[in-house]
């Protein structure tokens, strides 16, 4: 059995477990084993079709009220039990904010290793390995388990989703008891960030600005280009991040998100060997830079030397022309 | 209030990576090795806090005897203790054996602390476990990924990043912490703070004093192979009027990446 834990976010299945679970569901197939998908929270029905679309032959819901918000020790007390008890071959987490807090203090209580952040995984020596980019993806490690469950956790948007299956399978419904002093830390609030914007991990389209910027009041030329694609979010390099004109939840590179979006247009960003590293496993690189010389051009599918303030207007004129 | 702040020497973000493939290793030789940048943070959140609130803030490496520069980096910084704890072992990449090592040091050598504090991640293994599992282990809160913090008198508050949005999290003390950019600007060591650091002794301790087998730590985590990245071949590089380059861009988006 591959278990995948499913991550929640405003009642709705995060994309990023549906990728893991699709994955679990070929790994699965591989190793002659089910897939089964594991939900935590309140209340948690209406959840368990979509799981079932991505390839889930069965379904558990965990439900306790204690589990309406998410608390790292009492999400790891209520999952470590329940994998203690169904005995899984391996558990798959998606390597988000959530996946990553909790997969390692699951693996910590039932003592075996975890693999974060996996790009690829396959079937192995009737087990699972697994492959993860380490130093910000300047080099893959590939690793096989020595201990059960075989724990990883897969990097978002990178897996593809399997295409939705019509099929039904058996939703078990489980308790857990719980008692409040177990949540030795709670969430209070979420606070979204202003415009309700897209992670950049999370999006299809990455469009960063570094220090050709020039300043923060020219990041605004990106987001009427961000405004045209969708699922599109703004990034940005260190320099400008340490420059102060972008926030460092934007910041793309080794001390900041690694990501792998469909489309990564670098504007004004040279390409330091740190910020390569965090974006160079994008499927499309676009690079506007000035300098023929820069170092984004030698990882651009399509480079444009120019002048950024240049080119960005009507870049803007034909997006425009050709959304109509 | 004690602070304990474990910090990791790493290569910095400006190294070429090599790998050696008879060892089935990453080649250190000629790298340059600093604190972890993350680490920083932590260390710079715990001494705002002992400023404010009083109390000893103590720096902790695991790692070889070459670890003692960033030791005296973080008490050039302000930070009153250091404690190296000699592990020589390869990086195994496995973070329960650090978290397993971290967690006995917790328990033997430090009995009255509020915090400890990580980095949110290491640069070179890019695990982000240790800080949860050190929480699992020792049975404490966790709040990871922090860019903001408020201690008070036997609790506390942390904005933790999560993908877009913050989420704030109360916590119990004493509590796991790990740092992320943002929470802080480190400061810069004083040529005062340099010269007392560099009188410091830093107190050395084994495995083997700590009553850790090499047993207990046995690797979970198998590193079967190290591969470069695949190579990115450079694409088309236009130099044209704007126009006629945005127009090629918005082609080029359509017909091969299919993106529009």
């Amino acid at each position: 059995m591959i278990l995948t834990y499913m991550e929640i976010r405003e009642n709705k299945i995060k994309k990023a477990s549906l990728e893991a679970l699709s994955e679990a569901k070929r790994r699965a197939d591989d190793l002659n084993e089910d897939s089964v998908a594991v939900f935590l929270g309140k209340e948690l029905d209406n959840l368990a079709q979509e799981a079932f679309q991505y390839g889930a032959s069965k379904v558990y819901l965990i439900e306790n009220p204690l589990l309406e918000k998410y608390s790292s020790s009492l999400y790891t007390s209520a999952l470590s039990e329940f994998i203690d008890e169904i005995k899984p071959k391996a558990v798959f987490f998606s390597a988000t904010a959530m996946g990553k807090d909790l997969a390692p203090r699951v693996a910590a209580k039932l003592d075996v290793g975890v693999a974060t952040d996996c790009t690829k995984t396959r079937a192995e020596n009737s087990g699972l390995e697994v492959e993860r980019p380490i130093f910000a993806g300047k080099a893959l490690a590939a690793f096989q388990f020595k201990s059960e469950p075989q724990i990883a956790s897969l990097r978002p948007n990178v897996f593809p989703l399997l295409e939705p299956l019509s099929e039904e399978g058996e939703v078990v419904k489980r308790e857990v008891e719980l008692s409040e002093d177990q949540a030795k830390e709670q969430v209070v609030e979420i606070k979204r960030e202003e415009g309700d914007e897209l992670d950049v991990t999370e999006a299809e389209v990455v469009i960063s600005g570094g220090r050709g910027m020039k300043g923060p009041e020219n990041f605004g030329l990106l987001k009427d280009i961000i405004a045209l694609f969708p699922n599109a979010a703004l990034g940005s390099s260190r320099s400008a991040v340490d420059a102060g004109w972008a926030d460092h939840q934007h910041q793309v590179g080794q001390t900041g998100k690694t990501v792998s979006p469909n489309l990564y247009i670098a504007v004004g960003i040279s390409g330091a060997i740190q910020h390569l590293a965090g974006m160079s496993s994008s499927k499309f690189i676009v690079a506007i830079n000035k300098d023929p010389e820069a170092a984004i051009f030698k990882v651009a599918d399509f480079g444009v030397v120019g002048d950024l303030f240049e080119v960005i207007p009507p870049l803007k004129k034909e997006l425009e022309k050709f959304k109509e | 209030m004690n602070i304990l702040v474990f910090v990791k020497r790493v290569p910095d973000s400006e190294s070429k990576i090599e790998i050696d493939h008879d060892n089935n290793q990453i080649d250190m030789e000629g790298l340059n090795f600093v604190m972890n940048p993350y680490d920083e943070y932590a260390v710079e959140e715990a001494l705002q806090i002992k400023e404010s609130k009083g109390g000893t803030v103590h720096v902790i490496s695991v790692g070889s005897e070459e670890s003692v520069t960033i030791l005296k980096k973080a008490l050039a910084m302000g930070a009153d203790e250091a404690l190296l704890v000699q592990d020589d072992k390869h990086e195994t990449y496995d973070g329960l054996r650090a978290a397993k090592i971290i967690a006995e040091v917790v328990k033997n050598k430090y009995s009255d602390y509020s915090l400890i504090l990580f980095g949110k991640q290491s640069i070179d293994t890019d695990n982000s476990q240790v800080p949860s599992m050190v929480a699992g282990l020792l049975d404490l809160p966790q709040v990871n990924v922090v860019t903001e913090l408020d201690i008070g008198g036997g609790s506390g508050t942390a904005g933790r990043e999560i993908e877009g949005a913050v989420e704030k999290v109360e916590f119990s003390l004493p509590a796991v912490i790990s740092a992320q950019k943002g929470l802080n600007e480190p400061r810069y060591e004083t040529l005062k703070g340099i010269m007392a650091a560099k009188r410091k002794q830093v107190p050395v301790i084994s495995l083997q004093e700590l009553g850790i087998e090499e047993s207990d730590l046995e690797s979970k985590l198998e590193l079967v192979n190290l591969s470069p990245p695949p190579t990115k071949e450079a694409g088309k590089k236009i130099e044209e009027e704007p126009e006629e380059a945005a127009k090629q861009l918005v082609k080029f988006l359509h017909e091969e990446a299919k993106i529009i």
